[in-house]
């Protein structure tokens, strides 16, 4: 990180509590440098987030008001935050299992209102704090503490899940694309209504060492190969698409082609 | 500390000036008093028999310039309630038995935060969905003890629908205080209640101390209230249910730092026993037997006491504001004064197992869970066999 972007970190911290390799430091840069660029005023600035790994990526780095809740439960707190204050500019950030296993509920509520939250979402496809168990966004097959014969379940869709609740803005992108990322959550902060960031950010220590990947950089080059973008994909048949990552930025507009199709990264989105 | 100010005056609720006289149901009372007190932000989940809250803040707050939604449970209600209360508005919601379970976890959040707001448990007939419609007592102890881990929290208990009015307002005063949850612990029979009741402006309010000076979440003091800067007051707030020290810096493996914060917390309300502690003294002078009762319960006991007396017994009636923390002092000083105690109430001895800690004489008690408040004749013909 640039030593311009340092005055956006809370004095006195000397390491991130992150792992080696851990896409989330990559994304703590992207969303720092977002609301950089947007220029936002530091007073304004609310980050809230849940448990987990990701809920860490705010609290207690970031150098703004911080809310840090319970599990699950950070798009509700956020939620009361804006309605008391909409002044506030309310940025969510935290896990896939926290926000859309036990916080699944309040996240599709969250969308259909279109209150003015972003909400981003860092998506390693495990539980790691809790030490490698499988999440609802675990591909299907993958080994976890939890499913030692692999994953019997094919995980969520975040974007079909949150474009379909009523989300007004819905992107997804790797940490291996930092500048569209970074671009991508400076359009969810713009956007007046509920905005949702999935953002793929890999977690060598539980799914890269559960998996096979021993060394953390083929743990990047999967993300980067199974990264495709929307226009890739729209040539692409359903099958060839099966377990890829659709990056890109999706609207209301897109929901007619995130019809039918199980699976992340399925057909459409 | 700044006066209350009636809504009214600017809202046109239906009453004029300082003062109107209504007669209302305990859960419209509940409402109106909510908005007296300056509450500005509820987030609620429809449950019988406390429904009317909701639709009452619903009618109310935007009247005023408050915030009022309808969340998808009851624990995204507390969650929202908690991020109002930081975001600089006095906040609530209100609910019954199942939702109150539902909302445990955030309500130890809140105290180990020290997020002050008010939570209005209409209590039914439990456990489990129970009866809806039914009232009950049986929420007391959860109140106290339905959180993991050692709190303690204020809970109020009113017998009217003016104290529905009353004691909402200082759940608030209370809350914003000593940054806290505050429980009103009301039964279903108090918040259906149809009374006259008075809707004034005679109370008074504390304010948060809403200040950047000094440490969000410690205090020199080891009873301390620290102030409470709001999000956008430029505080850069570290806000966390884990273990943190005075800064709000997760300390979540240093013994000491946990230990001086669950005991600062634990303080802060034990220490001000005296000043939390409300009750109501009948007939108790000469008394020989003593009831012991709170809510709807103490209205027919009173109503015993008083065939008693008329019947020549000498027997008296210690009403319970506070439920939490508990009124020890008021139970000992019955100790030695009064032969026995008799404590009737709409569940199977969560206050009396409590009195039995101060009071050692001797104790009779009441249990009743068949969604019935208790008939005067029965606690009469109960204290009649003490005699």
């Amino acid at each position: 990180m640039p030593r311009s972007l340092e005055s956006y970190l809370r004095p006195g911290l000397k390491a991130t509590t992150f792992c080696p390799g851990c896409g989330h430091g990559i994304l703590l840069h992207a969303v720092i440098r977002a609301v950089h660029e947007l220029g936002i005023d530091r007073r304004d600035l609310l980050f809230v987030s849940g448990i987990g790994c990701a809920a860490w990526i705010p609290s207690p780095h970031i150098l703004a008001d911080t809310l840090h809740t319970l599990h699950g439960r950070a798009v509700a707190y956020a939620t009361g935050a804006k309605l008391a204050n909409p002044k506030l500019q309310v940025i969510v950030v935290s896990g896939d299992g926290d926000l859309v296993s036990i916080g699944g509920n309040h996240l599709i509520h969250a969308a259909r209102r279109g209150i003015d939250l972003t909400v981003i979402c860092a998506n390693n496809e495990i539980y790691g704090m809790t030490g490698g168990q499988a999440g609802p966004t675990t591909p299907g097959g993958a080994l976890s503490a939890t499913t030692p014969a692999g994953n019997p379940h094919p995980p969520f869709d975040l974007v079909r899940l949150v474009l379909g609740a009523g989300a007004a803005y819905v992107a997804r992108y790797p940490v291996t694309q930092p500048r569209p990322l970074t671009d991508a959550i400076k359009r969810a902060i713009r956007t007046p209504a509920f905005a949702f960031v999935e953002v793929a950010s890999p977690c060598p220590t539980q799914f890269g060492r559960r998996n096979r990947f021993d060394d953390v950089g083929a743990l990047y080059d999967r993300i980067r190969n199974l990264s495709v973008s929307r226009a890739e994909a729209a040539g692409r048949s359903k099958e060839e698409l099966r377990g890829r990552i659709v990056v890109g930025e999706w609207t209301p507009d897109d929901l007619h082609l995130a019809a039918g199709g199980p699976g992340a990264g399925g057909a459409a989105c | 500390m700044t006066a209350g100010r009636r809504v009214s005056e600017t809202s046109g609720t239906g009453h004029s000036g300082g003062t109107a006289r209504r007669y209302a149901t305990g859960n419209e009372a509940a409402a109106h008093g909510a908005i007296a007190a300056g509450c500005r932000f509820y987030a609620g989940y429809p449950i019988t028999p406390s429904s009317e809250i909701m639709e009452g803040m619903a009618e109310l707050l935007p009247r005023v310039g408050g915030a009022f939604i309808q969340m998808e449970d009851e624990i995204a209600s507390i969650s929202a309630v908690i991020g109002a209360s930081w975001a600089g508005a006095k906040a609530m919601t209100a609910t019954s038995g199942p939702g109150f379970s539902l909302m445990m976890e955030g309500l130890g959040y809140a105290v180990f935060t020290e997020t002050p707001c008010v939570i209005i448990d209409v209590q039914r007939a439990g456990p489990c969905t129970g009866q809806a419609t039914r009232v009950g007592s049986g929420d007391v102890m959860q109140s106290k003890w339905g959180m993991h881990g050692d709190v303690e929290i204020v809970a109020l208990s009113p017998w009217s629908v003016q104290e529905m009015y009353d004691l909402t307002i200082r759940a608030f005063h209370l809350a914003e205080r000593l940054r806290l949850p505050v429980f009103l612990l009301a039964d279903e029979a108090v918040g259906h209640l149809h009374e006259t009741a008075e809707f004034h402006d005679r109370f008074e309010v504390a304010q948060r101390v809403r200040s950047n000076e000094g440490t969000p979440f410690g205090s020199p003091d080891p009873a301390g209230v620290p102030p409470m800067p709001c999000f956008g007051d430029g505080a850069n707030l570290l806000v966390t249910g884990s273990t943190h020290d005075e800064r709000g810096y997760r300390r979540v493996e240093e013994p000491e730092a946990h230990a001086r914060l669950v005991e600062r917390l634990r303080r802060k309300v034990l220490d001000r026993r005296d000043e939390l502690t409300d009750v109501e003294r009948h007939l108790l002078d000469d008394a020989e037997v003593a009831v012991v009762a709170y809510g709807f319960t103490a209205r027919g006991a009173l109503a015993a006491v008083r065939e008693l007396r008329r019947a020549g017994k000498k027997v008296g009636l210690l009403r319970l504001r506070t439920l939490w923390p508990f009124p020890e002092r008021e139970i000992a000083a019955l100790d030695g004064k009064v032969r026995a105690v008799f404590v009737p109430e709409m569940n199977h001895g969560q206050i009396a197992g409590e009195v039995r800690k101060w009071f050692r004489g001797e104790l009779r008690r009441y249990g009743q869970t068949n969604g019935e408040v208790i008939a005067v004749e029965t606690m009469r013909a109960e204290l009649e066999r003490m005699f």
